[in-house]
């Protein structure tokens, strides 16, 4: 260590704030000139904490199922008779559906209907919580199964078991971030299902995302299910996303299907769409919305 | 500076560099190491919040307490790390902490003197206002109105966990993270 005299070493140590104090404004700046620098730098720091996040998931599974467990037992009963009900309604649906699914299957017989190919998906275990206070995201680890290159690209859509995730935003060599449809960056073009009238879905960092912009004269219907639309190329049409539900101030907004709270693993789909954002260029978070 | 004092003290055996050097870097390594584990997929309810609050705690204890132990620059990284962490504008944490830090270095001198709850309660104080800069900067830089309930509820739960993070750390301040006692 270098000694120095202690009134060189008090003015130097005076000074480090300050000097640091102004880094720290232009790196605001630069991370919102330069938003690449700002994803590289995200995504390589993912890459590191993908695997430690990966690795001590795994023993903190009690923790995380005690905290679950204790927070169902006050919903316990409510969620019973929650449960009951659907139940008696999803009976009914099913014979519906069926009587639906045989018909559906004859009309397409009898006008050579071309199916749409499967879409093709990787699933990764979701190591962490990325957002933080003011956005809603995950960690993904993704091993690149032998391939050559990664399994994930930026655009691709994330869903799990039940519906719509959100999208990945961000990709480094063993780790993806998916942004979540909740976060208040979040845009996703989606049909109502009974009036077929688009909207635009809006992530508020609440649970749940707001619906805005549908068209004059057919306004969104409680309990009515949203599927995204394939209006700007973004999305595939008929993806899962949530049910309307309106708030106390008349405000429709969507409880999506997806477990966004507790998610564990996602699937990644490759539907080949590259609407809104081109393989390799970069679209500042605010440009994302359009 | 203990080296500078005079006095008979031990040889400088490599062993004994060793325990100095882990603990002079004792708060370094404790605040990291806490940040990651606040992040830690337990899932909590708002568990976003907590890294930024054990980030704050953190910071404004060792500035009043020790403010040799988080240097500006340390603190910078730290802060740098919660922000790539997290999805906010980069370099805003950055600023934030170094502010505690400067306004606990500020007022150490009266704070340390104090017992613990005027302490905290200026530590709370500090939160808030952190809390409260970190909505509007989040807000000017997406230019957009957030909503302010997350970061008061951010300022609250550091405000809570202070207490628990403080004495563990004045356990180890006292104990482990003292080079005096290598």
């Amino acid at each position: 260590m270098i000694r120095l005299s202690i009134p060189v070493r008090q003015a130097l140590a005076r000074l480090t704030l300050p000097v640091l104090i102004t880094a720290s404004f232009g790196m605001m700046l630069l991370g919102k000139a330069d938003a690449l620098l700002a994803e590289r730098a995200r995504a390589s720091l993912g890459d590191v904490l993908a695997p430690i996040y990966g690795a001590i998931a795994t023993p903190l599974m009690p923790v995380r199922n005690a905290f679950a467990d204790a927070t169902d037992l006050f919903t316990l009963r409510a969620e019973n008779a929650r449960l009951r009900d659907e139940n008696a309604t999803l009976r009914r649906w099913q014979a519906v559906a069926m009587a639906l699914d045989a018909e559906n299957a004859t009309l397409k017989a009898n006008l050579h209907w071309i199916p749409a190919p499967p879409a093709s998906f990787v699933t990764a275990r979701v190591v962490d919580d990325a957002g933080g206070v003011y956005a809603r995201a995950v960690l993904l680890a993704i091993g690149n199964n032998g391939l050559s290159g990664s399994p994930v690209s930026k655009g691709q859509v994330a869903l799990d078991q039940q519906g719509l995730v959100g999208r990945v935003i961000e990709v480094g060599q063993r780790s993806a971030r998916v942004m979540l449809i909740t976060d208040i960056n979040s845009r996703v073009p989606v049909t109502m299902e009974a009036t077929r009238a688009r909207a635009l879905l809006i992530g508020t960092n609440n649970g749940r995302p707001r619906l805005m912009y549908w068209p004059e004269g057919s306004p969104p219907v409680e309990g009515e299910r949203i599927v995204t639309s394939a209006e700007a190329n973004a999305f595939p049409a008929g993806l899962p996303v949530g049910t309307v539900h309106y708030t106390a101030g008349h405000i429709p907004e969507v409880q999506p299907f997806a477990r966004l709270d507790r998610l564990e693993v996602v699937r990644i789909f490759d539907y080949g769409l590259h609407g809104l954002i081109p393989p390799d260029a970069v679209v500042r978070p605010t440009d994302r919305r359009k | 500076m203990p080296e500078r004092l005079p006095g008979i003290r031990p040889r400088q055996s490599p062993w004994r560099r060793l325990d100095i050097a882990a603990r002079h870097s004792f708060p370094t390594a404790c605040t990291v190491v806490l940040l990651l584990l606040a992040r830690a997929p337990i899932g909590l309810p708002s568990q976003a919040q907590l890294q930024p609050a054990v980030a704050l705690a953190s910071v404004f204890f060792w500035s009043v307490f020790r403010p040799t132990a988080l240097p500006p620059a340390v603190i910078f990284a730290i802060g740098l790390l919660l922000d790539l962490i997290g999805l906010g504008p980069i370099g805003l944490w950055v600023f934030l902490l170094l502010a505690v830090h400067g306004v606990a270095v500020r007022f150490r001198r009266t704070l340390a003197r104090q017992g613990f709850l005027l302490v905290w309660l200026a530590f709370d104080a500090t939160a808030a206002l952190a809390a409260l800069l970190s909505w509007l900067g989040t807000s000017l830089l997406n230019w957009e109105f957030l909503p302010l309930g997350p970061a008061l509820f951010e300022a609250v739960l550091a405000a809570s966990i202070y207490p628990a993070l403080s004495t563990l750390l004045t356990h180890a301040h006292r104990t482990i993270a003292d080079p005096g006692q290598a």
